[in-house]
């Protein structure tokens, strides 16, 4: 009978962290914390490799960034298991962010009548 | 003292949320765009820039200080892992070490904030250009021609940089100038590049953002535990609520970290 | 408990029935109830009387600078004197004969923005999304408050305090901002060289403060809407006005922030020497400044736009919701197409998003991004319409009641629909290279939110009046004063598209004399002919009796708080929301019982029924 958009009845709304599952995760806690610290080795070991290419150590570098930053919002942050108006909230606003870069970047690298460098 | 709101504690039954989790994360929305406009504000400078420095930044102090917050991110997380198991106490000390975590933090960042201000670009009138430090008038730091010139001091201490340009200045030989042979002379401040502005913003913003978290942290550890008592969960919650928020700082520096010292 | 809610004179038994959800609560004392309130209902109340002397300041700094522009040069007559003696000489000066009170041009770009800033951040933001959104949102959707009542009034202070700010500086050394509302760097770092602490700071200084206030407003709007909705509400039962003032939320929420941070920006261009916007090579009055440079001046634009797009339809947006209300419980028929409604709203939201930049055709852009631009700012009309059709189409064949909410619900739909068709020419680069900064933009911005958002507002106004105070408002002076504000809102505007085709510039400060035929010279073409500059003196007088125009309603608005009209029950409009469901005026925690809806928001004259509304909460 409701027309739902974004809601979805949860037959039981329940908390899904019992005392026995935190034991569980705290181990998954500090086995993240302990990928980060190594993530963080990484990016500076590959900050001292010197690649040939800018493109090479920019594409490196934010991969492992992003690798990290995917690790604390997925496990720190809960959101690998989140609810569903959370993940609606947050593609929006990625969706908005990457239009605020992008078309930033990109309208100003299309200014024809930019004298060439 | 409030009407009674519901969902403060309880979850709602079709979003399976309580009110302030919502109100985290959209707060965390716009914060995403905060940032994301300083990020998008590097890009487009960066881009546009004749020249961008490099090298110029302490990279072992930057990256003790990402594992100081990596640490007071696990540290939160097990704050709250604590509360749900209903271990107030050992959840106290985790916050505490979040707190001592954040100083840390904010204290090495003082200390690279005043490298940054005793750091000199200096240009002579023959064209050479050196960094290095300056001592004039009995002081290192936010020292400039003009100030030198208003205050006539004709020669001043410079202790070059070594050659191959490292942030860690060795010192290899100090020598006089004088003032007369000096066209610029000029600080790390962020008024002398748009390399350091943007550094400054966005270091600045985040250094606003872990002091908050630090205040916060330092107020549950402290008054703020008195609620456990009342309200268990309640209290469990703002954990988890603040905790969202330094995770969030935390992600923050994960990317300005290589963004600006070693890319 | 039966619920009893079904006819609203049976609400004053349902007031004392005990054992409702609540205990009472001890009569809070004057400063917590007036002053340091949290309940929403008083925060709206402080939102709606703040933004309306806000926004009847903005409209003086006008009536002043209008003088201006038809008599140039000439001391303004009664109060020239004494703004002199207000702001100094340095602001006020003679003219030629040595009369003082000439409006002298920094004084004149000062008011120019700090009119446009305090009209849409500090006047229809806060009436708009403050105000009737505090007030009517938790009510419509059955919420005995915010979801955070002390972060609801955190933000009011917040706005307070940024209106504080602005109006500040206009007494320190320099004066206020003076390089329009949208603070174009390098102009807006470079223009005040003699101060450090000048307008544009403390404009900057407020603007953080009220980004403030409205990111803890969104958060708060947003959060009550998604979690505090009575049971059985669900989101295609919301009225209108709540969606509206749902994604306006988001708008806020997400668009402010860039200019957060390009307002912590400027603020070090001005006070660090920074050079964010700054470019290498900047010339002020012929002397390089000590900057370093290497800054974009675009970057300050597309951060600006980023925001201020999307602020139009915070504009917009909560207005149509008002007026959607409106029209529907004076059809008393349902809105036709509130799905399609529905989804329009929320597909502006999105789109506006990625339109900003049809601002900066200007700035000479490439081929492809404005083709991008224009073809996102062609698609964002489409939704417009619809809504608009909609409520078109809604008072089709309705038995529609002409009171004042409904008046000025009914012009705000053409007068909206003028403001929205003229904006396509600027929408496309091509015709906007000619029309950009003419008083073309200038009529169509004004017609989008003067006689629209602003007609919606009055609405709003003279429809919630009776559930805040219990008391109508004059409905004869309510009449007098939209048909006069009518009038004189379209002889303003109108003539502007004339003056802006003709080619005037919107920023003179002699309202174009000088590029007059009288001035042009021999052989000059297109200098603005006698009838374009006459036309100021028109506006002009227009916009001072659109001032005369405005008194009834002040009158009305005062003297209605103890002689209006009693209302006889809580519903006098006969409407189907939850708002009219509550005791009148709402006490603290609002409903008398926990509502619960079974039912969509305008069930107008529906077939089987005794009455011809059925509320949201009357059992099926």
């Amino acid at each position: 009978m409701n027309t739902t958009v974004m809601t979805e009845p949860h037959p039981q709304p329940h908390d899904s962290h019992s005392p026995e599952d935190i034991q569980r995760h705290v181990k998954v806690y500090l086995l993240i914390g302990l990928c980060l610290l190594l993530g963080t080795a990484l990016t500076v070991g590959a900050y001292y490799v010197h690649f040939t290419s800018v493109v090479t150590t920019i594409t490196v570098a934010l991969c492992i960034a992003s690798v990290k930053a995917g690790l604390v919002a997925a496990y720190f942050m809960h959101l690998i298991s989140e609810k569903r108006m959370i993940y609606v909230l947050l593609v929006f606003t990625g969706f908005f962010f990457l239009g605020l870069m992008l078309l930033t970047v990109w309208a100003a690298q299309d200014y024809p009548m930019l004298p060439a460098r | 003292m409030d009407a009674a709101i519901p969902y403060t504690t309880q979850l709602r039954r079709d979003t399976g949320l309580y009110n302030a989790k919502v109100g985290i994360w959209l707060f965390l929305a716009s914060e995403v765009m905060l940032f994301g406009a300083l990020f998008s504000s590097y890009v487009l400078l960066r881009v546009g820039a004749d020249s961008w420095p490099h090298g110029l930044l302490n990279v072992p102090i930057g990256t003790f200080n990402t594992a100081v917050l990596i640490t007071s991110s696990v540290t939160v997380v097990m704050a709250w892992a604590s509360l749900k198991m209903g271990q107030l106490k050992n959840a106290r000390r985790y916050l505490l070490a979040t707190v001592l975590c954040a100083a840390m933090f904010l204290g090495v960042k003082t200390v690279e904030y005043r490298d940054k201000f005793t750091h000199y670009e200096v240009r002579f009138t023959d064209g050479k250009v050196l960094t290095g430090h300056v001592k004039a008038l009995g002081r290192t730091a936010f020292l400039s021609l003009s100030k030198l010139k208003m205050m006539k001091v004709e020669k001043f201490a410079f202790h070059p940089d070594a050659a191959h340009g490292a942030a860690v200045a060795t010192h290899a030989s100090s020598m006089e100038v004088e003032t007369a042979k000096v066209e610029k002379l000029e600080c790390f401040g962020p008024w002398h590049h748009t390399y350091f502005a943007i550094y400054f913003a966005l270091t600045g913003l985040h250094g606003l953002h872990v002091f908050g978290g630090m205040l916060v942290f330092l107020y549950f550890f402290g008054p703020g535990a008195v609620l456990y008592r009342a309200d268990p969960v309640r209290y469990t919650n703002r954990i988890e609520v603040a905790g969202l928020f330094w995770h969030f700082v935390d992600l923050v520096w994960i990317f300005l970290f290589p963004v600006l010292y070693l890319l | 408990m039966q619920n009893t809610l079904a006819a609203p004179h049976h609400l004053a038994v349902g007031r004392d029935v005990p054992g409702t959800h609540e205990a009472p609560h001890p009569a809070p004392g004057f400063w917590r109830r007036y002053i340091f309130s949290t309940d929403h209902k008083m925060i709206g109340i402080q939102y709606g009387l703040t933004a309306l002397v806000f926004m009847l300041f903005g409209f003086f700094l006008m009536l002043l600078m209008r003088w201006q522009l038809a008599y140039p040069g000439q001391p303004i007559p009664f109060l020239g004197k004494a703004l002199a003696a207000l702001l100094g000489e340095e602001a006020v000066g003679r003219d030629a004969a040595g009369r003082l009170g000439v409006m002298l041009p920094d004084l004149y770009n000062s008011f120019g923005a700090m009119h446009g800033t305090i009209m849409v951040f500090l006047g229809i933001v806060p009436l708009a999304f403050g105000a009737f959104g505090n007030y009517v949102v938790p009510l419509q959707i059955g919420a005995p408050d915010m979801a955070f009542p002390r972060l609801n009034a955190a933000s009011y202070w917040s706005y307070l305090a940024g209106g504080v700010v602005m109006l500040v500086s206009f007494f320190i050394p320099g004066g206020a901002a003076k390089s329009g509302w949208t603070s174009y760097s390098p102009l807006a770092t470079v223009a005040d060289q003699a101060h450090r602490f000048d307008g544009q700071t403390f404009w900057l200084l407020g603007m953080v403060l009220l980004i403030t206030s409205s990111l803890l407003g969104a958060v708060n709007f947003i959060t009550t809407i998604i979690q505090l909705r009575a049971k059985g509400l669900t989101w295609m039962r919301l009225p209108f006005f709540v969606w509206a003032q749902f994604v306006t939320g988001f708008l806020l929420l997400l668009a402010f922030p860039p200019l957060e941070a390009a307002g912590v920006m400027q603020l070090m261009d001005n006070l660090l020497d920074t050079s964010f916007f700054l470019p290498t090579g900047l010339m002020i009055s012929g002397t390089k400044p000590a900057v370093s440079g290497g800054g974009s001046p675009l970057l300050w634009q597309h951060l600006f736009w980023f925001l201020a797009h999307p602020e139009v339809y915070v504009l917009i947006l909560p207005g149509m919701g008002i007026v959607a209300e409106i029209i529907a419980n004076n059809t008393r028929k349902p809105l036709w197409g509130y799905k399609p409604m529905v989804y329009s709203v929320l597909s502006i939201g999105f789109l506006s998003f990625i339109v900003w930049a049809h601002h900066m055709y200007l700035t000479g852009m490439g081929t492809k991004i404005s083709s991008f631009f224009q073809i996102t700012t062609m698609t964002i009309s489409i939704p417009s319409v619809i809504i608009l059709t909609a409520l078109f189409i809604s008072l089709w064949g309705g038995s529609i009641r002409f009171n004042t909410p409904m008046l000025f619900a009914l012009a705000f739909l053409p007068m909206f629909g003028i403001g929205g068709l003229t904006g396509l020419p600027l929408g496309m680069s091509a015709t906007d290279i000619n029309l950009h900064d003419t008083y073309y933009v200038i009529a169509h911005f004004h017609y989008v939110v003067a006689p629209g958002t602003i007609f919606a507002l009055f609405a709003g106004l003279y429809y919630w009046y009776p559930k805040v105070t219990g008391r109508f408002m004059n409905e004869s002076w309510g009449r007098v004063h939209f048909v006069l504000s009518f009038i004189f809102m379209n002889l303003i505007f109108m003539p502007m598209f004339i003056q802006g085709l003709a080619g005037m510039s919107r920023r003179m400060y002699d309202g174009g004399a000088s590029y007059g035929v009288d001035n042009a010279g021999e052989g000059v073409m297109g200098a603005l002919s006698h009838l374009v500059l006459h036309m100021n003196k028109d506006i002009s007088r227009a916009a001072w009796l659109l001032g005369v125009a405005q008194i009834p309603f002040i009158l009305n608005f005062f003297i209605s708080l103890k002689r209006g009209k009693r209302v006889e029950s809580d519903n006098p409009w006969a409407a189907t929301t939850l708002e009219w469901a509550t005791p009148t005026p709402p006490p603290h925690g609002n409903f008398a019982t926990t509502p619960e809806v079974f039912r969509g928001p305008y069930e107008y004259s529906q077939p089987g029924h005794a009455k011809d509304f059925t509320m949201q909460n009357q059992p099926a």
